[in-house]
């Protein structure tokens, strides 16, 4: 995939151009957006079956290979790939051309080890155990440290993503986060920088955006509170569970249907709590590994390799599908969707053009972007 | 900011008498006079005595958890009595959110169990060792039914086989209900293989991931134990005409056709007999007690004892809690406790006792910890990296002054002199400048650097 392919070179490049504009670059017109860069990344943790979100419905083996789960009433995007009709509250950003979809993506390595998987994104070195510290935290670095809350994951524990030298906060509940008592002798003991962040929390007012249940929900409602409360942060990070679909996935109803539901439905209230600031968010989603194209004996999937990921924000050039699509005769090992787009090409460019990383061979050592 | 817990191990080495070291590891952290106890009878004499739960009088313990009634019952039971209210009401129609939490008390009784046993039982190494062996067979209660089935999961499945050999234990949570329905094999059958099980068994419980296993292994293992599965309402079947009759390979062993049952027990016992086992097992346990990068001549040597004992498991345990490199000062301290460990070691620390388990239940989930609610096969991460961020630090911190001040629901601090923990000078100073209020006091000692250790 061409490098450059997915993101525009300006948020607002599309203004004034013969291209509809995306909905958050109209509302940035009317110049509220301050112009600071934030990248949302959220992992879906299991390993989503990709082929049941953007549904190759152009591809008659789709539906051959998967008897009882394929979906058959998906909302067309491009002729070839439709979305999964539980989807349907992101589909206004992708006619809006503000969200894009990127297919057949994933990581180069062959492990179906959903903790190897995982390890292996998150630390940016695809079949390398020996890295401790996430490619996340490794384009923090290159930076001067700024904002105490430059770098938050909405989760119990730091993830491997933002573990590393660059200072990130792991905080699962925001408007509860600091010390009751005594902070003074704990800042002594601790150092004072482990909470700084609590006392730059303590300005960031309670929100009354409207969002539908669930823990991703919850997580995204708290990191369009930091970004509306300009208090630094660049990188903000989640996951969420459940897309381990081996037995009874569903088709447009179901397990999988479901989680997708509440997962878009997340997405699109975070979108629309941020109004015009979403103009300068990234949000991206990443999965370990996607799922066998064959449905298994269980009306379920087992694991596969590749998987698609999404993009959403003012600088996306949205409302295309992207990557090589390899198609679904010549399978990775003859059970999976090849990866033709390695997920380091979709975080590199977010990462220079977004968080102005420039040295992208410290991120991802040892890969060379194609 | 991880670096901010990390920096406390520094100093432990030269402070902490062994008897301390011996009830941070091997206990849930030493109770006010424990050490001296200890010291007493002779740490030996008390490793010895740990190793052999059955001969340690637990009967106070036996008495406080009669209260709870769940523990006790069958899984059918517990089914008929809570789950299937919830099926009938599903199909009325009708409001299931009272059924819902009726049927939460099973899950809360059995985290009640865990929390009180942690905290008061006296057979404490055999509380950690369940503490160990429930996450490396971790099943997650938030899957299905899996929340009924975890109490019988805990009391016949793991407890008893802990201290016997590591076949037997992997065998019975082959064919325990809970983890057929966690990783799916229940449902695995040969004209729909499902190979969940077959990869976690051979990467989580046996082999580790590097053991030496392919892609083909996997799917070959799930051949072999394609109808294992569920009668119902609660235990295991081999449903014959599910099973996989054809010939199989798996690990080099050639499987002949109509292997039946058999195939799937042998595949299990070379599993827990097989050299890549031995290693993982030695190196988890050796992570879990000794440290989170153990020093490979212990894993080698536990490993070898794992071998040579056939798996046996107090031989096995017995060979890392014995070694030099156990008893090595430069091991003190080194470890950053998990939160189960953090706060039941806080509680034990100050002699509290505990009423009501529920609010205990709670912080641990805001601490990320929540008991039987480990999503992932893998369970909980034992490595300190995974327990340091400075938002985990803050819940502990107000865990700590809440329990020092008496203000945690649910716990009673009864002794606030902190005696066993050793701090370091400039630590002192910073409390002693700070306030002389003696719960202020503890809850900035239980707060510390120094005590998120062990």
């Amino acid at each position: 995939m061409n490098r450059r392919i997915f993101l525009k070179t300006s948020g607002l490049a599309l203004v004034g151009s013969a291209l509809t504009p995306g909905v958050f670059v109209r509302m940035a017109q009317a110049g509220t957006t301050r112009g600071k860069k934030v990248l949302v990344a959220i992992f879906q943790r299991g390993a989503v079956d990709g082929l049941n979100v953007v549904v190759p419905h152009g591809e008659k083996g789709y539906f051959t290979a998967r008897p009882s789960i394929a979906i058959r009433n998906s909302i067309d995007l491009d002729g070839f790939f439709g979305l999964h009709p539980s989807m349907a509250s992101l589909h206004p950003y992708f006619k809006d051309r503000s969200l894009a979809f990127i297919h057949a993506v994933g990581s180069p390595d062959s492990t179906r080890s959903h903790f190897d998987a995982q390890d292996f994104m998150e630390t940016g070195t695809p079949g390398v155990k020996s890295t401790r510290d996430g490619f996340l935290s490794r384009a923090l670095d290159s930076q001067k440290a700024k904002s105490p809350l430059r770098a938050v994951s909405i989760t119990p524990n730091l993830p491997r993503i933002l573990s590393g030298k660059a200072d990130a906060l792991a905080i699962s509940d925001i408007t509860r986060y600091g010390v009751q008592s005594e902070a003074s002798a704990f800042e002594t003991m601790y150092g004072g920088a482990a909470f700084e962040a609590a006392k730059l929390l303590r300005g960031v007012s309670a929100t009354t955006a409207q969002y539908p249940r669930g823990p991703l929900a919850q997580s995204l409602r708290q990191i369009a509170q930091l970004i509306k409360a300009d208090v630094g942060l660049e990188v903000a990070f989640t996951d969420v569970g459940g897309w381990d679909t081996h037995a009874g996935q569903g088709g447009s109803e179901g397990q999988l249907a479901n989680n997708l539901a509440l997962f878009a439905q997340a997405v699109a209230a975070f979108a629309k709590d941020l109004g015009s600031r979403m103009s300068d968010v990234t949000l991206v989603t990443m999965s370990e590994f996607g799922r066998t194209v064959r449905e298994n004996g269980n009306r379920g999937t087992d694991h596969g390799h590749g998987t698609v990921m999404m993009t959403m924000g003012g600088a996306v050039k949205g409302g295309k599908v992207y990557g090589k699509w390899p198609g679904l005769e010549a399978l990775y090992e003859n059970r999976d969707l090849p990866v033709t787009t390695d997920f380091r090409d979709v975080f590199a460019e977010i990462l220079r053009r977004d968080l102005g990383v420039t040295n992208l061979a410290r991120v991802f050592p040892g890969y060379t972007s194609s | 900011m991880k670096r901010l817990i990390l920096a406390a191990a520094v100093f432990a080495t030269s402070l902490q008498a062994s008897p301390t070291h011996v009830l941070n590891r091997l206990a849930f952290g030493p109770r006010p006079g424990d050490v001296e106890r200890i010291q007493k009878m002779g740490v030996d004499r008390w490793i010895e005595e740990q190793l052999h739960p059955q001969r340690i009088d637990d009967r106070a313990m036996h008495e406080q958890l009669k209260r709870y009634e769940t523990l006790s019952m069958s899984s059918a039971d517990l089914l008929t009595k809570y789950y299937r209210p919830i099926v009938e009401a599903r199909k009325a129609e009708e409001d299931l959110q009272p059924l819902r939490r009726e049927a939460q008390k099973v899950i809360v009784e059995l985290s009640a169990q865990r929390i009180l046993r942690a905290a008061h039982s006296e057979r404490q190494l055999n509380e950690v060792m369940v503490d160990f062996w429930m996450n490396h067979f971790n099943v997650f209660a938030g899957k299905g039914i899996d929340r009924f089935l975890l109490t019988s999961y805990e009391r016949d499945v793991i407890r008893p086989h802990i201290w016997g050999r590591f076949e037997d234990l992997l065998m019975a949570t082959a064919k325990s209900p809970a983890m057929l329905f966690y990783l799916d094999n229940a449902r695995s059958q040969k004209r729909g293989v499902n190979e969940n099980y077959a990869r976690e068994i051979m990467e989580l419980h046996t082999l580790g991931v590097d053991g030496g296993y392919t892609q083909k292994d996997v799917t070959e293992l799930a051949r072999a134990l394609t109808g294992w599965s569920l009668a119902r309402p609660n235990g295991f079947v081999f449903r014959r005409a599910l099973h996989d009759r054809g010939a199989k390979a798996v690990l080099g062993v050639k499987l002949q056709a109509n292997g039946g049952i058999e195939e799937g027990e042998r595949m299990i016992r070379f599993l827990a007999a097989h050299p890549s086992t031995a290693r993982h097992i030695a190196w988890k346990l050796c992570q879990r007690l000794v440290a989170d990068d153990p020093p490979k001549s212990l894993v080698d040597r536990v490993a070898r004892r794992f071998t040579e004992t056939r798996g046996d498991l107090r031989e096995t345990v017995k060979a890392v809690i014995t070694s030099a490199e156990f008893n090595d000062p430069k091991y003190y301290g080194a470890k950053t406790k998990t939160p189960f460990e953090y706060a039941i070691s806080a509680i034990r620390a100050v002699g509290g006792t505990i009423h009501n388990p529920l609010p205990l239940m709670r912080t641990l989930q805001k601490m990320g910890q929540p008991l039987y609610f480990a999503q992932p096969p893998t369970g909980y991460s034992d490595s300190a990296e995974d327990w340091s961020s400075s938002g985990a630090l803050v819940e502990r911190i107000n865990f700590a002054t809440a329990l020092a001040s008496n203000r945690l629901p649910g716990v009673r601090a009864r002794d606030l002199s902190l005696a066993d923990v050793a701090l370091r000078a400039e630590t002192r100073k910073t409390i002693a400048s700070q306030t002389q209020e003696p719960a202020a006091v503890a809850g900035l000692i239980l707060g510390s650097p120094e005590f998120q250790k062990q």
